[in-house]
C-alpha cells in the first residue's frame, strides 16, 4: 500500500506540475508569438544551403528572409541572386513566392594573371608566412611585378567549392567547372586579380590575363606576357569592348561577341582566349595549339601538348565539357 | 647615476655582434645619381615641388608637407633632376621618387657648414618646432615619425620628461653608439633645444651598458647641463621600444593604445637630438645621416656619413664589397629589418643600417606544430600572447584579435626569435595588425 501511495503521490505532483506549466507555457507562448512566414522555410529549403556569402548575405537563412520580404514588399526579386544554385534556383524562389525572375548569364572566377616562373624570372625568393594577404604587404612579388599574382593561395583557403588550385608548375591558381561565381576569392585576393565574368556560351570566353598598371616598358620588364598598353586590341575591337585605362587593356564582357581578332593582334599574347576550337591553320604560322591558351603556344613543341594541357591549360580543359575529346583530338 | 634598470616583462638577449662599434665614421664621397623617394616618412608621402630639369642646390626644398604627419623633403645634392619615375624603395614597391643627377656640391645660402658648436639659442618653443619643421627632420631610430609632430603636446596633457633613447638595442647597429661618442656635444644642444620645445626641465639619456664609453662620455658632457642626466640600462631586447624605454627609466607603463605622452613623456632618439640640432642651430635640413655597415662576411663593417638618396650599393662598395655568400640585404637590425629586394635601393631618412646576412644564417627553418610551451608569451614586452593571436589572424577572427589587443604589438619578434616551433608568428601578427587597422578603418568611416 505504501509503496503504491508513493507512486500516486508522484504521478499526481509531477502531473500537477506538468498541467499548471503547460498552461502558463500556452499563454506566454501565445502572448510573445513571434510570426514567421512559412514561405522563408520553404526558399530556405530551395536554395543550397552552402552557407559561401555569395549572395551577399551572411548564409542562406538570411538570402531567404530577404528574398520573401522583398518579394511581398516590392514584388520584385531584383538584385537578388543565389550564384551557387543559378538560375534553376532562382526560378525555384520565385515560383516559391509566386513571381517571375529575368535569367542571369552564368557566371566563372577568372584568373587574370600569367606570371609563370617562364614568364617572369624570379628575382628574390620569399620564406614567410604562407598567406597572400601578408606577403602583399612586404612586397611586390617574386618575379618583381607588383600587380603579379603572389601564389601563396589566400583565394585557395577562400574557396567553399574547391573550385580554385594553385599550379604546382605555374604556381598560379587554376579555376575548375566546380566554381560557382559566389566572388569568395575575389574578396580574398589582394591584388584584385580574379574577377568573375560571364561563363560564355559553350564557356568561350576571351580576356585579358593580366592587371599591370604600370607603363609598357615598366610592365615588360618584369614580365614578358604583361599587357604593355599598345591599343592594338583596342583599335582592331569592331564592338567597342575593350577599353584602356592607365596602360592595362580590359575587355567588357557585355560587348564582347568573341570574334577572337584581338587575341591575334596582342603582341605579348596577354589576351587568351578560353575553350575555343583550334583556329584553321595558317600557311606561314604554325597554329597547332588550338585550346590551348596562346601565351603558351610559342613555348609548345608537337610532342608536349600533353605536358602543357597538364599545367597552364588545366582551366581550358576543366571548363571544356569535351575536354577528354579535345586531348584526343590532339593526340590524333 | 644609479643602479642598472631594464624594463620588467618580457624580452630576449641576442647576441650583440657589434662589429662594426669603434669604427670611425666615415664620411663617402657623393655619388652620381642619387634616388631620394618621397614616402619617407610616417604618414602622408610629401608633395613633390620640382620638375625635370630643373638645378637644384643642396639643401633645397624639393618636397613639401601638405598634412598634418607629413615631412619636408630637401635635395640632397646639387645638380639637375633627372626624372621623377616610379622607383623600387625599401617597402619592395615601385614608389614615387625624384631621381637627381649630381653636379658639384654647392649648398642652399645660409646653411651653417663648419664645424663649430653654437651653443646658444634664443628662441621660443613655437620657432623651434616651426625650424624643425622646415628642415623635414623626422624620428632618426627608424619609425620615422615626423618629429614636429611629436614636440607638439596635445591639449590638456603635459609632457614631464624629454627621454632621450640612446639604446640601440638591435644587434649588428652601431650607427646611434658612433654618433653619442663623436657628436656628444651637438646632441646636448639638440637635447636643450627639445627641451625648450617642450618645455620641459628634466631630460634622461637611456643607454644600454654595453656602450660603456658613451655612457661615460655624455655623463660628463650632461655635468654642463642641468636637468640632463644620463641612464644606464641593461641589456635587453626591445629595450629601445619607447614604451620598454620609459617602464624602464621611469617606471612608468603606458597605458594600451595610449601615446607616452599619456604618462608625461615624449621619446626621442639621439640621432633625432642631433638633426633638431643642425636644423635649428646650423639650418641644415635633414639630407644625411649614419649608416652601419656591417655583418658577419663582411670584410670591413663601418659607419658612414652619407646622403639621403645614395644607392645601397655605393655603402656596400666602402666597405669593401658584398661578400660572396650573402644571402639577405637587410635594411635595419636583424630582429626588425626589412629583407631587401636589390641593392639599388637609396638610402632614406630612416635607414639605421645595412646587414649583410649569410646565406647560411638568413633562412627559415621549417615550420612545426605549436607545442604550447608558452615561450612566447614569456618573451612578449607588451605582455601579449603572440600563439594565439597569430593563430587568430590565420583563421581570420580579426574580431577576436582586437579584443585581445594584437594593436599593442610593437613588432619587435621577440616571439619570433624564442619560437622552437620556427612558426612565424610574427608574420601573422603583422597579418592580423593589418586587418584589424582595415577594420578600424572602415569602422570609423561609417
Amino acid at each position: 500500500m505504501l509503496v503504491n501511495s508513493v507512486i500516486l503521490v508522484s504521478v499526481l505532483v509531477l502531473g500537477g506540475l506538468g498541467l499548471i506549466s503547460a498552461v502558463i507555457l500556452y499563454f506566454v507562448a501565445s502572448k510573445f508569438k513571434v510570426y514567421e512566414d512559412p514561405l522563408i522555410d520553404e526558399v530556405e529549403e530551395a536554395v543550397p544551403s552552402a552557407n559561401c556569402g555569395g549572395c551577399g548575405f551572411p548564409g542562406c537563412r538570411a538570402f531567404a528572409e530577404t528574398a520573401v520580404k522583398q518579394a511581398k514588399d516590392e514584388k520584385t526579386l531584383d538584385g537578388l541572386f543565389c550564384p551557387v544554385g543559378g538560375n534553376e534556383v532562382m526560378k525555384k524562389v520565385a515560383s516559391i513566392v509566386g513571381l517571375e525572375i529575368e535569367e542571369h548569364a552564368p557566371m566563372v572566377a577568372v584568373v587574370r594573371c600569367n606570371g609563370t616562373p617562364a614568364h617572369s624570372p624570379e628575382k628574390v625568393s620569399f620564406e614567410g608566412a604562407a598567406s597572400c594577404a601578408f606577403a602583399h604587404t612586404l612586397y611586390s612579388g617574386e618575379g618583381g611585378c607588383q600587380h603579379a599574382c603572389l601564389g601563396l593561395g589566400d583565394c585557395v583557403v577562400a574557396c567553399d567549392f574547391d573550385a580554385i588550385q594553385i599550379d604546382n608548375e605555374t604556381g598560379l591558381p587554376v579555376v575548375n567547372d566546380q566554381c560557382t561565381a559566389c566572388g569568395a576569392c575575389v574578396i580574398a585576393c589582394p591584388r584584385d586579380i580574379i574577377e568573375l565574368r560571364k561563363k560564355g556560351p559553350r564557356d568561350r570566353r576571351i580576356f585579358v590575363s593580366c592587371v599591370n598598371k604600370e607603363k609598357g616598358a615598366a610592365a615588360k620588364r618584369n614580365c614578358e606576357v604583361a599587357c604593355i598598353g599598345c591599343a592594338k586590341c583596342e583599335k582592331v575591337c569592331k564592338f567597342d569592348a575593350i577599353t584602356i585605362s592607365s596602360f592595362l587593356a580590359y575587355i567588357d564582357f557585355e560587348k564582347c561577341t568573341l570574334c577572337r581578332k584581338c587575341v591575334e593582334v596582342c603582341p605579348t599574347t596577354a589576351i587568351w582566349e578560353v575553350n575555343f576550337k583550334p583556329r584553321k591553320p595558317k600557311p606561314d604560322k604554325k597554329t597547332e595549339a588550338g585550346d590551348i591558351p596562346p601565351a603558351l603556344s610559342s613555348n609548345v613543341e608537337s610532342g608536349e601538348v600533353e605536358k602543357a594541357l597538364s599545367s597552364q591549360a588545366i582551366e581550358a580543359m576543366y571548363n571544356n565539357p569535351d575536354s577528354e575529346n579535345t586531348k584526343n583530338k590532339f593526340e590524333k | 647615476m644609479g643602479g642598472l634598470k631594464t624594463f620588467v616583462i618580457g624580452g630576449i638577449r641576442p647576441p650583440e655582434n657589434k662589429l662594426s662599434a669603434n669604427k670611425f665614421i666615415e664620411v663617402l664621397p657623393l655619388p652620381n645619381q642619387v634616388v631620394v623617394p618621397l614616402g619617407q616618412n610616417l604618414g602622408a608621402p610629401s608633395k613633390v615641388l620640382v620638375k625635370r630639369g630643373e638645378k637644384l642646390k643642396t639643401g633645397q626644398l624639393i618636397a613639401r608637407a601638405d598634412s598634418f604627419i607629413s615631412a619636408n623633403l630637401h635635395s640632397p645634392v646639387s645638380g639637375t633632376v633627372f626624372k621623377l619615375d616610379n622607383v623600387l624603395d625599401a617597402s619592395g614597391y615601385q614608389r614615387p621618387a625624384v631621381i637627381i643627377n649630381v653636379e658639384g656640391d654647392e649648398w642652399e645660402e645660409g646653411i651653417d657648414l663648419s664645424d663649430s658648436l653654437i651653443k646658444d639659442f634664443d628662441l621660443t618653443s613655437d620657432e623651434i618646432i616651426q625650424k624643425v619643421k622646415e628642415a623635414g627632420v623626422v624620428g632618426m631610430g627608424g619609425a620615422t615619425f615626423p618629429t614636429q609632430v611629436k614636440l607638439k603636446v596635445p591639449h590638456g596633457k603635459k609632457a614631464e620628461f624629454l627621454i632621450i633613447n640612446g639604446v640601440e638595442c638591435e644587434p649588428y647597429l652601431t650607427a646611434d653608439h658612433r654618433l653619442m661618442l663623436e657628436k656628444g656635444p651637438e646632441i646636448m644642444v639638440g637635447i636643450q633645444l627639445l627641451m625648450k620645445a617642450l618645455k620641459v626641465e628634466q631630460a634622461i639619456i637611456g643607454i644600454e651598458n654595453n656602450k660603456a664609453d658613451a655612457i661615460g662620455h655624455l655623463t660628463s658632457l650632461a655635468r654642463n647641463y642641468p636637468g640632463v642626466s644620463v641612464q644606464p640600462v641593461h641589456v635587453k631586447y626591445p629595450q629601445g621600444g619607447e614604451k620598454q624605454l620609459i617602464k624602464a627609466l621611469l617606471n612608468r607603463e603606458v597605458p594600451s593604445a595610449k601615446l607616452p605622452i599619456e604618462v608625461g613623456c615624449v621619446v626621442q632618439n639621439v640621432g633625432t637630438a642631433f638633426a633638431v640640432y643642425e636644423a635649428v642651430q646650423k639650418n641644415k635640413p635633414l639630407i644625411e645621416r649614419i649608416v652601419t655597415v656591417t655583418g658577419k662576411g663582411v670584410k670591413k663593417p663601418s659607419n658612414f656619413k652619407v646622403r639621403i638618396g645614395t644607392p645601397l650599393k655605393y655603402l656596400i662598395y666602402a666597405a669593401e664589397g658584398l661578400p660572396v655568400n650573402t644571402g639577405k640585404i637587410i635594411s635595419g637590425g636583424p630582429m626588425m629589418g626589412k629583407s631587401l629586394a636589390s641593392e639599388e635601393v637609396p638610402v632614406v631618412k630612416g635607414s639605421s643600417g645595412i646587414l649583410l646576412m649569410p646565406d647560411e644564417e638568413s633562412h627559415r627553418k621549417e615550420e612545426s606544430p605549436c607545442i604550447r610551451c608558452s615561450k612566447c608569451i614569456q618573451a612578449c614586452p607588451m605582455g601579449l600572447e603572440p600563439f594565439f593571436l597569430s593563430r587568430l589572424a590565420r583563421i581570420g577572427r580579426v574580431d577576436k584579435a582586437e579584443e585581445e589587443h594584437v594593436m599593442d604589438c610593437i613588432e619587435c619578434g621577440s616571439c619570433q626569435y624564442t619560437c622552437p616551433a620556427n612558426i612565424p608568428l610574427l608574420d601573422y601578427l603583422r597579418l592580423g595588425k593589418n586587418k584589424v587597422a582595415a577594420m578600424i578603418r572602415t569602422r570609423n568611416k561609417k
